[in-house]
């Protein structure tokens, strides 16, 4: 094996040649992979956290540009070039400084919320797949729902960290926060099960292989009600009201101090960065990209690069919107994302099943007639909103002039 | 010998158990909650051992997601932020002793029926159990009826819970 | 290898355990979460008579999955009841909820 080869496949050759030095020291299978495992997992439980370090400097850059700012620069500072050292130096910061306990709070729950957010935050990462074979810590058969079910424990981090806070800003915080999450969790999995459909799998690696082409183009209206609702889960604006600065100082985390409110910084730009992920193996096509199956570490960069720009596109909605009230944000969510993922689900499932039948095997045959599908659905309820808005105007002109009358 | 499955199995239980003893011996109800999701999370663990993600998935998803974020909304609603004094527990030896009474029962049972005594069904379980499941679902010739009475119930929730729970003008 | 009596034993003490929050906790949401042990402990036992006995069949999961639902939905409406009746009543100790009682 040369060193081209070597390089081609490096994580999982990493892995195979740490197996065999195990084994030539004499110890049993069991060790040695469960060894090779918790080596992998530490791995890649670094891998957001440092990635986080540098994409917190990057949405600070880009949300400046955004507000005709600088964001932070190097002037006077040590930051090295572009700033690019900032969030090392924050990080350093918070680390140094006093932690700030309320009195009132409760004791244990105050600190374990902090760190079950970041390790649900991390938890995710397990079932990304980053390449071809063996790039993934594991293949569960039920990969999209791992990812769903640890949101629910995410609310708990939320909960308890509100509550424990003795603070009223923190419980309405972590209200705020659950409903939102409860309300916009439906759409997310009825927006999901599309791409299980029609992928026969759940699994994250089953969901890349079905890709030929990317579900984005098949089905984009369910692409469209999962990014929204992913957003709200992340808490990214227009639905950043847990936290509601304006209004509710920050939210379930406003009594934490030093590293402990670093730790709920941190979760939700990992949580941010693994939504990224997830929606790049649900609709971009995952590791897809030229030259995989020669080079399957090139599987790494190609969901990195496609995941990156899920979340540039999730920091210029934090830039660009308003933050909308708490009540129209739950009335979307359920009048009107519900409904719509509700009808989706039921047509790309009849009329996927009507291409099969017709015999249209071929992966761009399929997605055309899904496009086409989608697109109707689309037109349909753009014409249903125009309707509707058109009746609540001439509803709002009815009153005014019965006032003035 | 002790296997690797039973220790396993060992720490799930404690956590369990552990989880259960923690609910109804917790004075805040708060605390008691999060005793709750310790089990619920246990139970998780024990649904992996036992060759079932699904169903651990499931256990995450819907008993801590749901059931439990219900319940800590409810204590929340329902007293002042974090008022300490939980009630008093009444009937407590009445109550453990017919609860311990069930309890040797229960495990009296458990020993003198030997087909329980018995080892897993070695070898793989099948991967396609989890569609023949959801076949098995909606198959009419199978169980089509008590799934669709399951959603007629659920809907029955949804409408009950929100008559029940809305603010009466 | 784990026999099967013990995943049942530990639903019993699971389901004992539940039984004791029901009867001796005062407060409905506590005995709320007792009844969630109890079905939980019922679903463990269903889930390890699955592996164990019928590995190859649905019947047993099927009926974890109603049993879940059930779960659910007696989450949803109890919770929901008990609020209610906080409004009223400002208490949810059931020795305070004595209306029906002479």
């Amino acid at each position: 094996m040369n060193v081209w080869q070597f390089l081609a496949d490096f994580f999982v050759n990493v892995g195979a040649w740490m197996g065999e030095l195990l084994s030539g020291w004499g110890l049993s299978p069991f060790w040695v992979s469960l060894i090779v495992k918790v080596v992998g997992g530490l791995a890649l439980a670094i891998g957001p956290l440092t990635a986080v370090l540098f994409l917190i400097w990057y949405a600070r850059k880009v949300i400046g540009r955004i507000q005709d700012r600088m964001g932070p620069t190097n002037d006077g500072t040590a930051a090295g070039p572009f700033a690019l050292l900032q969030a090392v130096a924050d990080a350093i910061k918070m680390l140094t400084k006093e932690f700030v306990f309320p009195k009132e709070r409760d004791r244990v729950v105050f600190l374990i919320a902090p760190v079950l957010a970041v390790a649900v935050a991390v938890a995710v990462w397990a079932v990304i797949p980053f390449g071809p074979q063996g790039m993934q810590f594991v293949d569960l058969n039920i990969g999209v729902f791992y990812v769903v079910a640890l949101a629910s424990l995410a609310f708990f981090a939320m909960l308890m960290a509100g509550w424990s806070s003795h603070n009223k800003y923190a419980n309405l915080g972590a209200f705020r926060a659950v409903s939102m999450i409860v309300s916009y969790e439906i759409p997310q999995m009825l927006a999901l099960l599309v791409p299980v459909m029609l992928a026969g799998s759940m699994g994250m690696q089953g969901l890349v292989r079905a890709q030929e082409v990317p579900f984005i183009v098949m089905v984009p209206v369910p692409a469209l009600i999962y990014f929204l609702a992913m957003t709200a889960e992340v808490g990214r604006l227009p639905f950043e009201q847990a936290e509601a600065d304006a209004e509710i100082v920050a939210g379930y985390f406003v009594e934490y101090s030093g590293m402990l409110f670093g730790a709920f910084y941190l979760a939700e730009f990992i949580n941010n960065l693994s939504a990224s992920f997830v929606f790049t193996v649900l609709f971009l096509g995952g590791w897809r990209g030229p030259w995989v199956e020669q080079a399957p570490v090139l599987g790494l960069v190609w969901i990195s690069l496609k995941a990156f720009l899920v979340f540039t596109l999730l920091t210029f909605f934090w830039g660009a919107m308003p933050r909308l009230r708490i009540d129209h944000i739950l009335g979307f969510s359920w009048k009107f994302l519900t409904p719509l993922a509700l009808v989706m689900l039921v047509v790309v499932a009849l009329v996927d099943k009507a291409v099969q039948a017709a015999g249209l095997t071929s992966p761009w045959g399929r997605a055309g007639w899904l496009f086409l599908a989608n697109a109707a659905v689309a037109l349909v309820t753009v014409a249903l909103l125009y309707r509707a808005e058109r009746r609540q105007q001439a509803a709002r002109e009815a009153r005014r002039f019965a006032i003035v009358r | 010998m002790i296997t690797v499955q039973q220790v396993v199995f060992a720490l799930f239980a404690v956590l369990t158990l552990g989880g259960a003893i923690g609910v109804v011996a917790a004075r805040k109800l708060f605390h008691a909650a999060l005793w709750m999701v310790l089990a619920f999370f246990g139970v998780a663990g024990l649904y992996l051992l036992l060759e079932a993600p699904f169903f651990a998935a499931l256990q995450l998803f819907i008993y801590i997601g749901g059931i439990a974020v219900l319940t800590v909304m409810a204590i929340m609603v329902t007293r002042g932020i974090m008022k300490p004094k939980e009630p008093v527990f009444t009937y407590a030896i009445g109550a453990a002793g017919t609860a311990l009474a069930f309890l040797v029962m229960l495990g009296l049972f458990i020993f003198k029926t030997p087909v329980w005594d018995v080892a897993a069904p070695t070898g793989e379980v099948d991967p396609n159990g989890l569609r023949a499941l959801g076949q098995a679902l909606v198959s009419p010739s199978a169980y089509l009826l008590p799934f669709e009475v399951a959603s007629v119930l659920l809907l029955a929730v949804l409408v009950g819970a929100l008559f029940i729970a809305r603010e009466k003008e | 290898m784990v026999p099967l009596s013990w995943y049942l034993l530990l639903a019993a003490a699971l389901f004992a355990i539940g039984l004791y929050a029901v009867m001796a906790r005062r407060n409905l949401i506590g005995m709320l979460m007792g009844l969630e042990l109890m079905l939980n402990a019922i679903n463990l036992n269903l889930i390890a008579f699955w592996r164990y006995l019928s590995p190859a069949t649905v019947r047993f999961r099927v009926l974890a999955i109603i049993v879940l639902v059930v779960a659910a939905g007696e989450a949803a409406v109890g919770l929901a009841l008990i609020v209610a009746v906080f409004r009223l009543r400002e208490t949810e100790n059931v020795d305070e909820l004595n209306l029906l009682r002479w």
